[in-house]
């Protein structure tokens, strides 16, 4: 990781071609270093973070009014860093009656503050945790004297996470995590505080704006999906092909732990949704064998989306990996304890993200946590299924290939849709496939859940949900619709998006079908679509044109009352 | 150390830090002889010279340099305890 003085020289650097966010950065102690650690990193990322920052000490006078430069400013992303020293001050001068509700009186301010910015603008808003001080006035007892400073720190932690859970615009940079990471003296530096009024040490910026960014990219759609695993001496000790099963080392003995751990962490992720992949050089039945076999392996097959286990060089391998996974590299993280396939797949694929294992097993675990690889600003039900899906998807494509009609094979998959308006229960999957689709997203224009919210209960838009489940099981919700009424004849095609993995399915007519129905039943004569090229949607260029819509530089225009139904073999499930 | 390596030191450190190659320190030298040395730029000068030299100053200290030469006294005066 580079260091301040190397971000800072980033600035000097060309951001024009760069992608430009617009964050606002508030602090109670002087951030101009935060500042400048954010933008140079920013860099590094490809990402402009073009920063309003607030003169020092002014946030409840910038998020209390309504006129202030903040909210002209309107950032897409606000930062609030409260530190844990002017915490400390106000604790220190309040009267020790008032020490028992002390966390409870900052969580109702700093929820008056989110409830004040989210009023005033749409943005999302980070927030600081705070990493402990103790001021060691109980000693040990403070962890019993609910009305000491540590205790107080420890719960408004704690109230911070539930106050986030609750609110869909409130997300939290662990700084108090760092700390543990770091160490204390690190992230703090009182010669520097004493000369500047900055609370964070030279030292911890970077890993301080790595954390920031990352949930910034976050909130941009950018994060790794998934997880491609080398096996020998990578996900257990020693060599299937050399040692046999009997010799590997996973489990509880010596380092058999450090194996057996790193597949717990595996395990971890795949139930979060992070999709799994094996990339070994091995003969595939003997790769698969630990996973079928061997009593104290965590890992097991079904965890494995897709297995491939040839004497291919790897860089090819995982470009089958990512044409039956249809994600982007750049979502993909590689393990491999051999620098010189990390190195071949680094020059060859230089958007996968490979990490620099540590050569002694027993660091892998503690080296991954510090990277925060696998980033999110969404969790829903329907991540901890991606496995399953993908693993059906794989059964599907054997299916294909006993059908040699299109027609006939879409007939036989015997597909069902429900089709409902955004609900409360489908609004987290809705903001998160919003987050995450890139490839067909016509306009890519990123909702969250109070986005996705703000329009179901809107008389200005008209919102679809799309699930589709065939005979090898649901693919869950896959397809969204926004309309947007914008004169009392057109409804503006505002988002269209839908997951890649129900791609050739016909899904695109059912879905035009159903929006034609629906227009035509509420007395509209237009749809109006649009298409925002980016460096990832080339899939969907012609997209409208392919479905009969007329080009009308920019917009595509088509008249309902000229459509013919197109075929589907999708019938829609009927709702109670 | 003498003062002339610890002076040609530091030089290095101010054109590192301020990323300005042109900075040419003597033992004069004051904050408003060099552009970039601000108050927030003495911070980061600071924190370099400490890493480098393997020492610490005193908050008092940072403070109350009047130049060049008179860092160079403080580091002088630790290095040689």
């Amino acid at each position: 990781m580079k260091n301040f003085i190397q971000l800072k020289k980033n600035l000097k650097k060309d951001f024009t071609d760069l992608r430009d966010i617009k964050v606002a950065l508030l602090g109670d102690t002087a951030t101009q270093f935060l500042k400048q650690a954010l933008k140079g990193l920013g860099h590094d990322y490809g990402i402009h973070l073009n920063i309003w920052e607030a003169d020092f000490n002014q946030i409840e006078r910038q998020v209390l009014d309504p006129s202030s430069e903040l909210y002209a400013f309107e950032p897409e992303i606000v930062i609030l860093f409260q530190s844990s020293h002017k915490l400390l001050s106000k604790y220190n001068k309040t009267t020790s009656d008032q020490h028992l509700s002390f966390a409870e009186n900052q969580i109702n301010a700093i929820e008056d503050l989110y409830a004040n910015i989210t009023d005033n603008i749409k943005a999302e808003i980070i927030y600081y945790n705070y990493p402990e001080i103790d001021d060691s006035v109980f000693g040990n007892y403070a962890n019993k004297a609910e009305s000491s400073f540590l205790f107080q720190l420890r719960k408004l932690n704690y109230e911070l996470m539930l106050l986030a859970a609750k609110k869909p615009s409130l997300f939290l940079c662990d700084l108090s995590s760092i700390q543990n990471q770091i160490g204390k003296a690190s992230l703090f530096n009182p010669s520097v505080y004493i000369n500047t009024e900055m609370v964070l040490g030279i030292d911890a910026l970077p890993q301080i704006a790595a954390r920031t960014i990352s949930i910034i990219n976050g909130l941009k759609g950018k994060i790794k999906k998934c997880l491609i695993l080398d096996l020998d001496n990578t996900t257990w000790g020693g060599i299937i092909g050399d040692d046999g099963i009997e010799n590997i080392e996973v489990g509880s003995l010596g380092i058999g732990k450090a194996f057996s751990e790193f597949q717990q962490w595996v395990k971890k992720l795949k139930n979060r949704g992070i999709i799994i992949a094996v990339c070994s050089k091995n003969t595939e039945s003997v790769a698969k064998e630990p996973f079928e076999k061997h009593p104290e392996m965590v890992l097991r097959l079904e965890d494995i989306s897709v297995f491939v286990a040839n004497w291919e060089n790897k860089a090819d391998n995982i470009r089958q990996i990512q044409q039956i996974l249809n994600i982007g590299f750049d979502s993909m993280v590689f393990l491999d304890d051999n620098p010189f396939e990390r190195n071949i797949v680094r020059e060859n694929l230089p958007d996968v993200l490979v990490p620099e294992l540590p050569e002694d097993p027993a660091n892998y675990l503690e080296y991954l946590y510090g990277l925060n690889l696998f980033e999110t600003t969404s969790f829903s039900g329907e991540d901890a299924k991606r496995t399953k899906l993908y693993q059906i998807e794989a059964e599907r494509v054997k299916a294909h290939k006993k059908f040699t009609n299109e027609d006939d094979f879409l007939k036989n998959l015997a597909m069902t849709s429900k089709v409902e308006p955004f609900t409360p229960f489908n609004t987290p999957r809705i903001a998160q496939l919003s987050q995450r689709s890139n490839q067909f997203n016509l306009r890519t224009v990123r909702y969250s859940e109070s986005d996705v919210e703000q329009m179901a209960n809107s008389e200005d838009y008209a919102t679809f949900s799309f699930t589709l489940e065939d005979r090898f099981g649901d693919n869950g919700l896959i397809c969204a619709i926004i309309l947007q009424k914008e004169d009392p004849k057109t409804w503006f095609i505002d988002t269209w998006f839908m997951s890649c993995r129900v791609l050739k399915r016909g899904m695109e007519n059912f879905v035009l079908n159903t929006i034609v129905t629906f227009a035509k039943e509420n007395n509209f004569d237009f749809l109006k679509g649009e298409y925002i090229p980016t460096p990832k949607n080339k899939l969907v260029e012609n997209h409208y044109k392919d479905l009969g819509f007329e080009y009308q530089k920019p917009y595509y225009i088509l008249d309902v009352n000229e459509y013919a139904d197109k075929k589907s073999h999708i019938t829609k499930q009927e709702t109670k | 150390m003498s003062r002339n390596e610890v002076l040609k030191e530091i030089n290095e450190i101010f054109i590192d830090t301020l990323d300005n190659q042109e900075i040419v320190l003597d033992e004069s030298t004051q904050a408003a002889d060099i552009d970039q040395w601000d108050s927030l730029m003495h911070v980061l000068l600071v924190d370099a010279m400490e890493k480098h030299f393997d020492i610490r100053f005193k908050s008092g200290e940072i403070q109350n340099w009047k130049n060049v030469g008179e860092i160079i006294d403080s580091i002088d005066q630790k290095s040689n305890n």
